[in-house]
């Protein structure tokens, strides 16, 4: 194999699990080191930078990080219950222990700069794009129908997940940077949005419609029955404060997870979901069908909904149709009827939670944006571009309902491509992360990161007492850390980021790193190609999404070898080689934000 | 030195052995030698061939002298037993130790300085008796313990640190265990495991005194140009004579060499060790043959390493001593205090 190149910043960025699967690539453990020091504040603000609303994405953020945390593949065979490190509740650790010094460290922007840019929507995807912008000297302007900013984070997501003052909190600190935004001001024409000669428009409007289930007696009970967003969004603005006792939740997703809790706080003592797929192949997270069973929801699987059934236009239940999944020899699925007869549910209400849609009512055909056949814009997948060169979309709007982080990660590409746009610099041109590498040794056995792993699992969020979360919809359900399990759970993180940086030149081949090694991930050996090598390495490495470190040819003509899978980061190698052919260097990325470093003339006029 | 002690969690792969221990069940605390020193390469050797050996670890007994070497027994089988002596003592406490109690599996473990000096009469006088051991030598021709001065074992004409000449002839410990009667006589290099560990395995299984050299390199005082105990000197003039393929006779079947090669030594506990020969005018199973093969390649300026010498039909001090099969912890009173008559008897026949 050829010698690895760490200078490819992508090669250690790898390691870090958590931060490449981040969309917005945030510093997960810098920010877990800082709350094991109790420096909140900086903690705060390496997510503040990277993901825009920690207090917000601490609560709520659908947390690709988590699977794909190191601390999951260390801890099989070493714990009962391998799990990650509980990444997104310690993000809101720092929001919820920061303290009143944090508005002063909230950068400020730039003198203005006279271009103007208009965002259609204040989701998260429109305010992320704000806030780049914003800092940089832009007039922003973001325009939404609703009375609130914020976009689903406020319509959509239930209060007992995510309490208003947290979405005030970090809307504000963005607001504050002289954002204008236009409450309860819908657009209802894109070419009249152009003709107002902005320099750009960004497109956050979301994916606003939910779907229907058109079956036998939906039109005549209509009135029972409710598309789960809709009625989400009334519950959130106070129009709907009850719902009848008995209540069916159709769908598998996290907005079914949301009506069905919801529901049981709104009064329902009887609620279930009900859906088509099997229970593992629904599409809501496992914490959030976790929760909903924990408050006593039953989740029936293999049930496809046949009609609705009523007296007279008072809905009385549902009628369903079992089934069962038949794989393919390809191992495509079909559900196919178990013959067994249809299966009846008594209701008085059901909200139907079948998926979301994307709707541009507003966007005249002939306004030059074009759309493909499943109803999206045609953009550039990295610039975010329309087929109108001032004009780009982002968040749900763009491919489709996502989450929150891919909004936000999506509202930093476009400020990029923006920024760089109106620099007249080609936006297709992407600036590439800037990597920093810092050696961490600080004595002879010393390190500047507490680099003994901790055996302890994952610590639980405490709850809210049952009865008073059920009580109201208002009441936050999860309490967060306290301060104690806080730091015992940053201690769990493995330091990833905290590289092994190997020098063939230094090394002696005397095995001392190869002898210590807790997880025996580095051998010495001939060198072959990558699949020979995976399959003669000290220790079994099966997985193929971590790479192997090479380094050499060294003096006996063989290679080093480290296979980067389960490394804990733990450091023992470099304190136990005697000429420091390993180090342990801290990674730090900096991903190109909207401003002179994402721009090639650093200092350049605006276009 | 290391200040965090090694983690407890480990590769997911680790698999139990027969006896139900991992791979790392057999390490001990963590090791406070200098970073790279070669004594903790053994220390690992060890951990891996009692592993894959499935022995029992409170059937081990760990026993030393003084010196970093004699320091490590702290470092590996954390769940055996093990008596750190005075210097250059650890033979005789050792073969006091395998009288009273012969079930255990004895580690021997010594440095130059501790075996070529002042235990040097321990070191000949133990393996003359043949007392079952498994008795390694990590040798690395300095005292590294008080700061590097020659051993006994350094060649004449090697350097110091700091580039003092060594004048003295050196004390070669394969051939004094070859001349001593050794049964087991072997060389190995802490910086080749892949030799070390069977070389480990074959002398536990061993029914006599197995006595294995292990060139250990001192990085702190002894691994310079000019010294004959460096990582780059051995590697260079490492010659190895012989290998051990396999110890189990299930996994022999597998692979055949050429038969004229290998050497079949069937091992006390029923299974074979094959032993293939890597110079053909070479019978390791021939003390005389052994001795004067690796005296040729040292007066060549080669390290000969490798299983040197092998006796497949050793007897130890019980066999010659006749004495009890049973451990003296498990006999009875009666047995260990037969009482007045007995002693009569025994006085009479003595006078
Ligand atoms: C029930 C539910 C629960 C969810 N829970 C989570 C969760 O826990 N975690 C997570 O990460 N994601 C969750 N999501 C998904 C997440 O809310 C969205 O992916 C995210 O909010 C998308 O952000 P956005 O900026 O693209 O648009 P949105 O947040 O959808 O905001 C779009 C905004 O644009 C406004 N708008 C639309 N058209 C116009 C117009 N013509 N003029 C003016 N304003 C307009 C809308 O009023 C809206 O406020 C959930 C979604 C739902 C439905
Ligand atoms: C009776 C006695 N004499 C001298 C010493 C001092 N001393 C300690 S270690 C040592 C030599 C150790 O050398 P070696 O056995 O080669 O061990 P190494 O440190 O090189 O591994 C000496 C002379 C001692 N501890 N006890
Ligand atoms: S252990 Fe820490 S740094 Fe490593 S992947 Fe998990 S959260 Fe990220
Ligand atoms: S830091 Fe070094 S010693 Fe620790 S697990 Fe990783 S490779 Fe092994
Ligand atoms: S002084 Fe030499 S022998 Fe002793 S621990 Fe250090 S390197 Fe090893
Ligand atoms: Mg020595």
């Amino acid at each position: 194999m050829r010698p690895t190149d760490v200078s490819d910043p992508d090669y250690y960025h790898r390691v870090v699990d958590c931060q490449w699967a981040c969309p917005a690539h945030t510093p997960v453990p810098e920010y877990i080191r800082l709350i094991a020091q109790g420096r909140f504040d900086d903690a705060y603000m390496v997510n503040w930078v990277s993901n825009v609303f920690p207090g917000v994405l601490g609560r709520t953020c659908d947390r690709p990080c988590e699977p794909a945390c190191r601390r999951g593949r260390v801890e099989e065979e070493n714990l009962a219950k391998p799990e990650p490190v509980a990444i997104c509740r310690l993000k809101r650790v720092t929001a919820d222990y920061k303290s009143d010094e944090l508005r002063a460290m909230i950068p400020r922007p730039a003198a203005p700069n006279g271009k103007r840019v208009a965002c259609v929507g204040a989701g998260p995807a429109s305010l992320t794009v704000a806030r780049d912008l914003a800092l940089q000297g832009y007039a922003v302007t973001v325009f939404d129908g609703e009375k609130k900013a914020g976009g689903f984070i406020r319509t959509q997501i239930p209060r007992f997940r995510l309490p208003d003052s947290v979405i005030d909190e970090e809307i504000g600190f963005i607001i504050g940077l002289g954002v204008d935004f236009r409450a309860g001001t819908r657009i209802d024409s894109m070419k009249s949005l152009l003709a107002e000669d902005w320099d750009a428009v960004f497109v956050g409007s979301g994916a606003p419609r939910g779907r229907d289930l058109v079956l036998e007696g939906r039109q005549e009970a209509a009135a029972d029955i409710h598309i789960g967003i809709d009625w989400l969004a009334s519950v959130s603005f106070g129009h709907v404060t009850s719902v009848k006792k008995r209540v069916i939740v159709l769908g598998g997703g996290n907005t079914a997870m949301d009506c069905c809790r919801s529901a049981r706080r709104l009064g329902a003592d009887d609620v279930k979901v009900i859906v088509r797929s099997g229970f593992e192949e629904m599409k809501a997270s496992p914490w959030e069908k976790e929760d909903a069973q924990h408050e006593g929801i039953p989740i029936i699987n293999y049930h496809v909904p046949r009609a609705f059934l009523h007296d007279n236009g008072r809905l009385v239940g549902m009628s369903f149709q079992i089934v069962r999944a038949v794989y393919d020899d390809k191992g495509r699925r079909s559900l196919v009827p178990t013959g067994e007869p249809d299966a009846i549910f008594d209701c008085d209400e059901v909200l139907i939670a079948v998926g979301q849609e994307n709707a541009f009512p507003w966007i005249e055909p002939d306004a030059g944006i074009a759309f493909d056949k499943w109803g999206l814009p045609e953009l550039d997948a990295r610039t975010l571009q329309t087929t109108i060169p001032r004009v780009f979309f982002g968040g749900d709007a763009a491919f489709g309902p996502k989450n929150i982080i891919t909004a936000v990660a999506h509202g930093h590409e476009a400020a990029v491509s923006i920024d760089r746009f109106l620099h007249g610099e080609d936006v297709t041109q992407r600036p590439p992360a800037h990597v920093n590498l810092a050696s961490q040794k600080m004595g002879i056995h010393e390190w500047s990161y507490d680099n003994a792993p901790s055996n302890d699992a994952r610590h639980k969020v405490p709850w809210a007492k049952a009865e008073a979360a059920l009580a109201s919809i208002k009441v936050e359900v999860e309490l967060g850390f306290d301060l104690k399990a806080a730091f015992q759970e940053a201690q769990r993180c493995l330091n990833c980021d905290v590289q092994t940086v190997f020098n063939p030149k230094l090394c002696i081949e005397c095995d001392s790193c190869v002898d210590i090694c807790p997880t025996d991930c580095i051998t010495f050996t001939e060198d072959g190609e990558e699949e020979d090598l995976r399959g003669r390495l000290n220790a079994p490495s099966p997985n193929q999404e971590q790479a192997l470190l090479v380094g050499g040819p060294l003096k006996t003509a063989r290679v080093m070898i480290k296979d980067e899978d389960v490394c804990l980061h733990c450091g023992l190698c470099a304190e136990r080689c005697p000429t420091g052919a390993w180090d342990m260097q801290k990674f730090l990325l900096v991903t190109a934000k909207a401003g002179p470093t994402c721009r090639d003339r650093k200092q350049g006029a605006l276009a | 030195m290391t200040y965090i002690a090694k983690p407890r969690l480990h590769h997911p792969s680790l698999v139990a052995n027969k006896v139900g221990y991992t791979r790392r069940d057999y390490e001990g605390k963590v090791s406070t030698l200098c970073a790279g020193c070669g004594h903790d390469s053994i220390s690992a050797a060890i951990v891996q061939a009692c592993w894959q050996l499935d022995i029992e670890p409170h059937k081990v007994a760990k026993l030393s002298g003084i010196g970093c070497s004699s320091k490590t027994p702290d470092y590996f089988l954390g769940a055996s037993h093990g008596f750190n002596t005075v210097h250059g003592r650890m033979p005789s406490v050792l073969t006091g130790a395998s009288l009273a109690n012969r079930e255990l599996l004895y580690l021997g473990v010594s440095g130059d300085g501790d075996s070529a000096s002042i235990g040097l009469g321990q070191f000949a006088h133990a393996i003359r008796r043949g007392v079952r051991m498994v008795y390694i030598v990590e040798n690395n021709g300095v005292y590294g313990l008080t700061k590097g001065q020659f051993s006994a074992t350094a060649d004449r004409g090697s350097t110091a640190k700091k580039g003092a000449v060594n004048h003295d002839a050196p004390i070669d410990l394969v051939g004094m265990a070859l001349l001593m009667g050794a049964t087991y006589v072997a060389r190995g290099f802490s910086g080749d495991k892949g030799q070390l560990v069977p070389l480990i395995e074959g002398a536990i299984r061993h029914g006599g005194a197995a006595v294995i050299d292990v060139v250990s390199p001192c990085v702190t005082f002894n691994n310079h140009a000019g010294s004959t105990k460096s990582f780059d000197y051995v590697r260079e003039h490492n010659e190895a004579v012989s290998r051990i393929d396999f110890i189990d006779l299930a996994r022999e079947l597998k692979a055949s060499p050429e038969p004229d090669e290998v050497i079949r030594v069937p091992q006390p506990d029923g299974t074979m060790m094959r032993l293939r020969k890597l110079h053909a005018d070479y019978d390791p199973t021939d003390r005389r043959s052994a001795m004067n093969h690796v005296q040729a390649l040292q007066a060549a300026g080669e390290i000969p390493t490798g299983l040197l010498y092998v006796e497949a039909e050793a007897t130890d001090l019980h066999a010659a001593l006749n004495t009890t099969r049973l451990p003296l912890n498990r006999l009875g009173e009666d047995a260990l205090c037969p009482g007045p008559e007995v002693l009569e008897r025994l006085n009479s026949a003595l006078r």
